[in-house]
């Protein structure tokens, strides 16, 4: 090898020693992965906000009327519900750190309880909307209305699913208060539900 | 373990802070105000939660630059083009 032989060493233990500041400086909770997931997910609700605002802008009259036909109780009572079950991740993520499974799981089963009260309120109100004939083709602010809260009670799921799945795995003593990563990632896409909930309450239910 | 339980205060705060700025949303919903100053108002609203969530529930507050530029901008940028749709539609 060349003369830089010893170099390569000298290299290493200095960028080990960056890597470990960097570690205690910045933790991006949970897997990068999901991060990646949850930006996408971002940008395509973000498309939808400002598609549903921009088409709005040259059709108020006609958004402002339908809007008034939505159930502002449910959209109301539906966020508390995300938000507290959000909460209740918090806590879990909060528990596991101090090596406390079995608390974890229980917040965990309280945020699940919150998530399926969500579904049940969101699905009462589908259901009275599908009663008075109103699909996706009875004009466009439904079509913005449905398509936008169905694509969002499906995310919903999908963090219920993950949120069960880091229970089951909790509740296996999976978990400690030095490996949660798991909990970490579950939590970050559960809180990703509920960010876009906060925006998707006051445009589509409030603001006019 | 102290500091644990401080850190669990300040998040039960934000939640029931949270929890009120949503029924200050539901207030406006229901009262006769609307216009680009109730706007506005509701939009900073959506601003400082997306801002708790990001940072504190998503714990965003101690992740490096990018990811908290990229959070902060997403909130930020949708808010503004609400409000900007809004206005234009006026």
């Amino acid at each position: 090898m060349r003369e830089g032989g010893a170099s390569p060493p000298c290299f290493t233990m200095n960028s080990t020693v960056k890597q470990s500041e960097i570690t205690t400086r910045y933790h991006l909770p949970g897997d990068f992965a999901i991060w990646v997931f949850i930006f996408a997910e971002l940008l395509v609700f973000g498309v939808f906000f400002l598609s549903y605002a921009f088409y709005r802008a040259s059709h108020v009259e006609m958004f402002n009327m339908y809007q008034d036909t939505l159930d502002r109780e449910s959209g109301a009572i539906n966020t508390l519900l995300l938000i507290t079950s959000s909460y209740f991740v918090v806590r879990a993520v909060s528990a596991i750190k101090s090596g406390d499974a079995r608390r974890c799981v229980n917040w965990l089963a309280a945020a699940l309880a919150g998530g399926g009260g969500f579904l049940v309120i969101k699905s009462l109100e589908f259901a009275d909307k599908f009663s008075h004939g109103i699909s996706l083709g009875t004009n466009t602010f439904y079509m913005f209305y449905l398509s936008m809260t169905f694509f969002h009670f499906m995310h919903v799921i999908l963090g219920m699913i993950i949120l069960a799945a880091v229970l089951f795995k909790a509740r296996a003593g999976g978990y400690s208060a030095e490996e949660y990563t798991g909990v970490e990632t579950g939590a970050s896409y559960w809180h990703m539900v509920d960010l876009v909930w906060i925006v998707l309450f006051p445009l589509v239910y409030v603001i006019r | 373990m102290s500091q644990r339980t401080s850190s669990n205060r300040r998040l039960t705060w934000i939640w029931l802070l949270l929890m009120a700025l949503t029924l200050l949303t539901y207030a406006v919903s229901k009262s006769p105000y609307s216009g680009a100053w109730v706007v506005m108002l509701l939009l900073v609203t959506v601003f400082i939660k997306g801002h708790w969530i990001i940072a504190d529930f998503m714990e965003l507050r101690h992740a490096g630059l990018l990811w908290r530029v990229l959070a902060h901008g997403w909130i930020i940028l949708v808010s503004a083009g609400i409000l900007i749709a809004y206005l234009m539609g006026l």
